[in-house]
């Protein structure tokens, strides 16, 4: 009985603000649509950060001939530098670091170059030119500092890099752009929620006779609020269940059947990750719905 | 049933109470008239009955309850006890009689069944039992203020408060209603009602209470209206003697 004409007065309220509870759902799926993707995107760089720190390795280059740094000065690393090199990788204090290790020779060096460039340029490179190197696969990526100081300096070593550092500009651009579309997020949010309050102000004043006969025949501030906290919240489920439809319609459409397929080498977010993402916007829209609609009806409730 | 004690209300920004150190107390089944001029502190008495708003000092105490301690959850409670009937109806235009009345029981939670009972039997008793289908804008103004008084009664409260319940209405359709008001008040039910109107006091004879800026000048059983509350403007007045 009393849940039946609660529920009618919430569709009565939803009626008479129709177009108010369309720009609610709209406002409310747009800003909940940023705030997938922006987690989508979080989930997205750690995937890649898991996948390429992975495969990223410390290149500890020798010198060559044509090396014209001042550790180098013109000469051909020796033997025994090479030698020296890799006892110090071998050795008690960065054993433990080094997962494991690999000499490049000049000749392996040239034929990995010309197998990723064109041949008119490789003919003017010998394989003098490329230097013998060292990749090294650390146990913990993060460690490559330690490798680099012990082993710069080294008589014969021209440079140790961590190619982690490529990497690095890639995250920030998508890290930036998360950050964007969190704020963006944030943005809308507030926009959403102050609307659903302004609706919500707008229907308990189009019932405000209503409102004043209930509250003087004694009905309970839970009854007279209710309706007005559904219709709030009806109205947050909506635009949530449709940012949660867009994400996950975002990750089918564009991830998996675009991007993946484009770029083979790189594993992207999946429905898996669309799947954790869309409860999750369901709950902040009944959250945020529920508390803008029961902090604006409040003041009708005042005795 | 309702006793105030010592008290003042001074709403904020303003430095004449509307009511100053009242004290008055009223038995359960009496018939009470308010009489005072505008702004004497008629609805402000009865606001304070209701919890409309909070005295400043004194206590008030209604149907054993001190409404002053009274937490803001259990005041929707507390006014189920109290039935209120104001001098512009307050009717919900786009629904029927029936639904009128049956909305204050359904808002508390009265089951169908007693709903389907309570309504047309108070309907009946105020005399619109065969109007449950109209709709207030198809009736007179009389009948209008017989479906608040059914809205207000059909829960059967103890103390049922009129604010100038006839102010609007023409003085042979003020007096059924008097007439109905005094049927309610034999069943037990106190009845307080402010008014304005000379006739009706003068001719019911009862308890009459009189308020002149906030004060209790007249106290007295079986009373008139007399006229002495009606304000004269001093300069007015001296100037029309002369």
């Amino acid at each position: 009985m009393r849940f039946g004409l609660i529920m009618s007065e919430v569709g009565q309220g939803l009626r008479r603000n129709f177009s108010m509870v369309v720009s609610v759902v709209l406002v409310t799926f747009i800003s909940l649509t940023f705030v997938g993707t922006a987690i989508l995107l979080q989930m997205q760089i750690n995937e890649m950060k898991g996948y390429w720190y992975d495969r990223a390795q410390v290149a500890v280059y020798m010198c060559t001939a044509t090396t014209d740094t001042a550790n180098c000065n013109m000469t051909e690393a020796t033997e025994e530098q090479k030698a020296a090199v890799a006892s110090k990788l071998e050795s008690s204090e960065l054993a433990p670091l080094v997962n494991e290790y690999e000499f490049e020779t000049h000749e392996e060096a040239y034929e990995k170059y010309v197998e990723f460039t064109d041949s008119a340029e490789a003919d003017y490179i010998t394989p003098e030119f490329l230097p013998e190197t060292f990749w090294v696969n650390m146990v913990d990526p993060t460690q490559s500092g330690v490798l680099i100081e012990t082993l710069s300096g080294t008589p014969g070593v021209d440079e140790v890099a961590d190619q982690r550092k490529y990497l690095d500009p890639i995250f920030d651009a998508l890290n930036a752009a998360s950050y964007t579309a969190i704020g963006i997020a944030a943005l809308m949010l507030v926009a959403a929620v102050l609307l659903i309050a302004t609706t919500i102000r707008l229907s308990a004043f189009s019932r405000r006779r209503e409102l004043g006969i209930m509250r003087l025949v004694g009905a309970s501030n839970r009854f007279i609020q209710t309706p007005f906290i559904l219709e709030g919240v009806i109205a947050g489920v909506i635009g949530a269940a449709l940012a949660g439809g867009a994400t996950v319609a975002v990750v089918h459409f564009f991830v998996q059947g675009y991007l993946a397929e484009t770029m083979v080498a790189t594993s992207f977010v999946g429905l898996e990750e669309a799947a954790v993402v869309a409860p999750i916007l369901l709950a902040v829209g009944i959250v945020l719905a529920a508390i803008s609609a029961n902090v604006a009806i409040s003041r009708y409730l005042k005795v | 049933m309702i006793r105030f004690d010592q008290v003042t209300k001074l709403y904020a920004g303003t430095t004449r109470p509307a009511l100053n150190s009242v004290t008055l107390e009223i038995l359960r089944g009496e018939f009470v008239f308010l009489v005072g001029a505008s702004g004497s502190g008629k609805s402000s008495f009865l606001r304070l009955i209701l919890k409309e708003e909070n005295p400043t000092k004194g206590e008030i105490h209604v149907l054993g309850q001190n409404v002053g301690r009274l937490s803001s959850r259990k005041v929707p409670y507390f006014r189920r006890n109290l039935g209120v009937v104001f001098q512009d109806f307050r009717l919900l235009p786009q629904k029927s009689v029936f639904d009128n009345v049956a909305f204050s029981l359904q808002v508390i939670g009265k089951s169908k069944g007693f709903i389907q009972e309570a309504v047309p039997d108070v309907l009946k008793m105020v005399g619109l039992a065969g109007k449950a289908s109209r709709f207030p804008h198809e009736l007179s103004g009389g009948e209008q203020q017989r479906v608040a008084i059914a809205r207000a009664i059909v829960n059967r409260p103890a103390l049922l408060l009129a604010d100038e319940p006839t102010g609007n209405l023409d003085p042979a359709t003020s007096a059924g209603i008097m007439t109905l008001l005094e049927r309610i008040s034999q069943s037990g039910t106190t009845v307080i009602m402010a008014t304005h109107d000379a006739g009706i006091v003068d001719q019911m004879q009862r308890r009459v209470i009189e308020l002149v800026a906030g004060q209790i000048v007249r106290d007295e059983r079986q009373g008139g209206y007399l006229t002495q509350a009606i304000p004269v403007q001093k300069g007015f007045g001296s100037e029309a003697a002369q």
